[in-house]
């Protein structure tokens, strides 16, 4: 959660990928290299850019299910719970 | 020459020379090898774990990029079991924003899918809350405990009680009937759980009660896969092989008795597992260097055939980590960096 660590693991959960192949694919879908995805600095500001969840929620940034709806869009994948949410709020 | 220092397996203070470090490195992985009928680890991984246990730090890690994911088991129970009086939902938050953890579990205390069985409508709201308010992935998780089916706890006659008598038959059917019953638990609350949102489920500990148990979790794992193909389950295992309390118990026409994880990880996969967890224990009375050596062979050869997602096991008494409350760090680091830097594996 400092980094992308949860990112990657979505990943591995939902595609069943391996590490450098679930790495990559978080990479490619944030515009980040590699490399980038362990740094807490720079994945700081790119989760607050694409409002993705932070460890330090800021006022106004998405938090819980809103930053996991956002994430299932930047990801492409889909979440349990997002789709119970739409599905139960009729969206 | 150096002197290196290191502990033994119970986690007490250890000085070795250069000549003993390899000596305890190539006995290790000797020790897998014939157990695992596996190859042994190289001249240059040897080497490498020599260079790790030579380091004079006590916190060693990898390079930047070569990091892995945790995934957690149980951790909304152990918060509560170091007296940190937190709920539940606390305790995810917790792990999430102080921690940093990349998953998390929500579990009960009493972490057996039997007991959670008829409470899981108990469960599912805490798991529904708790998904609205946190970010990581989250299992849910417990263990398939065939050990509660038998008597006093459960409705079977005991096999071990059986054995002792003679009556091997008895006691296999015992265990036979064991499996049906927890398949049906298992199942009956994975579904619960994935119907209120869970991102994964993790049948945690499989195994400790011999093959019923790891069979068992391989039928729920395919039923719950074949039912929901979208659907995430870790499999993390209980020991380094699978014990034959039954002998003659199969899956898929496969038989189950003294499995080591390389082998285990094949019918993990047949049976739809999305991670594969698993465990090499640790020997009390060798050295850290005999024990991660041993451990790293293991699991070198269970990653080279896998084709899932490996998150090794890396807790008290397992993966080399000392058999100890309170893990020492310097033990801690030095097998999860030799882990993921040797074996190339996928997680924690």
């Amino acid at each position: 959660m400092r980094a992308a660590g949860d990112l990657v693991a979505r990943v591995q959960m939902a595609r069943g990928m391996r590490i450098a192949e679930a790495k990559a694919y978080v990479a490619e879908k944030l515009s980040v290299s590699v490399s980038e995805l362990t740094d807490p600095v720079i994945m700081t500001e790119v989760r607050q850019d694409l409002q993705i969840g932070q460890i330090m929620p800021l006022p106004g940034c998405a938090k819980g299910i809103e930053a996991k709806f956002r994430l299932s869009e930047v990801l492409e994948l889909d979440i349990n719970c997002v789709n119970r949410f739409k599905d139960r709020t009729a969206i | 020459m150096a002197t290196i220092l290191t502990r033994y397996g119970d986690g007490t203070m250890l000085t070795m020379s250069e000549k003993e470090l390899m000596q305890d490195l190539e006995a290790g992985t000797q020790d897998a090898a014939e157990r695992g009928n596996i190859p042994a680890l190289s001249k240059e991984e040897l080497a490498h774990l020599f260079d790790i246990f030579s380091l004079p730090y006590n916190f060693v890690s990898v390079e930047p990029g070569n990091e892995v994911v945790l995934t957690y088991d149980a951790g909304t129970l152990k918060i509560r079991r170091v007296g940190v009086n937190v709920d539940r939902i606390q305790a995810l938050q917790i792990y999430e924003k102080i921690m940093g953890a990349d998953t998390m579990e929500l579990c009960h205390v009493d972490y057996s899918f039997k007991p959670i069985k008829p409470i899981v409508t108990m469960e599912q709201p805490i798991l529904e809350q708790a998904l609205l308010s946190t970010h990581v992935p989250l299992f849910y998780g417990a263990m398939p405990n065939l050990g509660t089916y038998t008597q006093p706890d459960g409705p079977f006659p005991n096999p071990s009680e059986l054995m002792p008598m003679g009556d091997i038959e008895g006691a296999r059917a015992s265990y036979d009937a064991t499996v049906e019953e927890a398949v049906k638990d298992i199942v009956y609350a994975a579904r619960a759980m994935h119907a209120s949102g869970a991102d994964g489920i993790n049948l945690d500990t499989v195994g400790a009660a011999g093959e019923a148990d790891f069979k068992a979790s391989l039928m729920a794992a395919d039923i719950l896969k074949k039912e929901f193909p979208e659907i995430c389950i870790e499999l993390g295992m209980a020991g380094e092989f699978i014990l034959g309390m039954h002998g003659e118990m199969e899956w898929e026409g496969i038989r189950l008795a003294g499995m080591y994880p390389h082998e285990q990880v094949k019918l993990a996969e047949k049976a739809g597992v999305t991670i594969f967890g698993p465990v090499v224990n640790t020997n009390t009375s060798e050295s850290s260097p005999w024990n991660l050596s041993r451990a790293i062979t293991f699991m070198k050869a269970c990653c080279d055939v896998a084709t899932i997602p490996i998150h090794v096991n890396m807790g008290m008494g397992v993966g080399a980590v000392t058999v100890n409350d309170h893990p020492p760090v310097d033990v801690v680091s030095r097998a999860s960096k030799a882990m993921v830097e040797i074996c190339r594996l996928d997680g924690l």
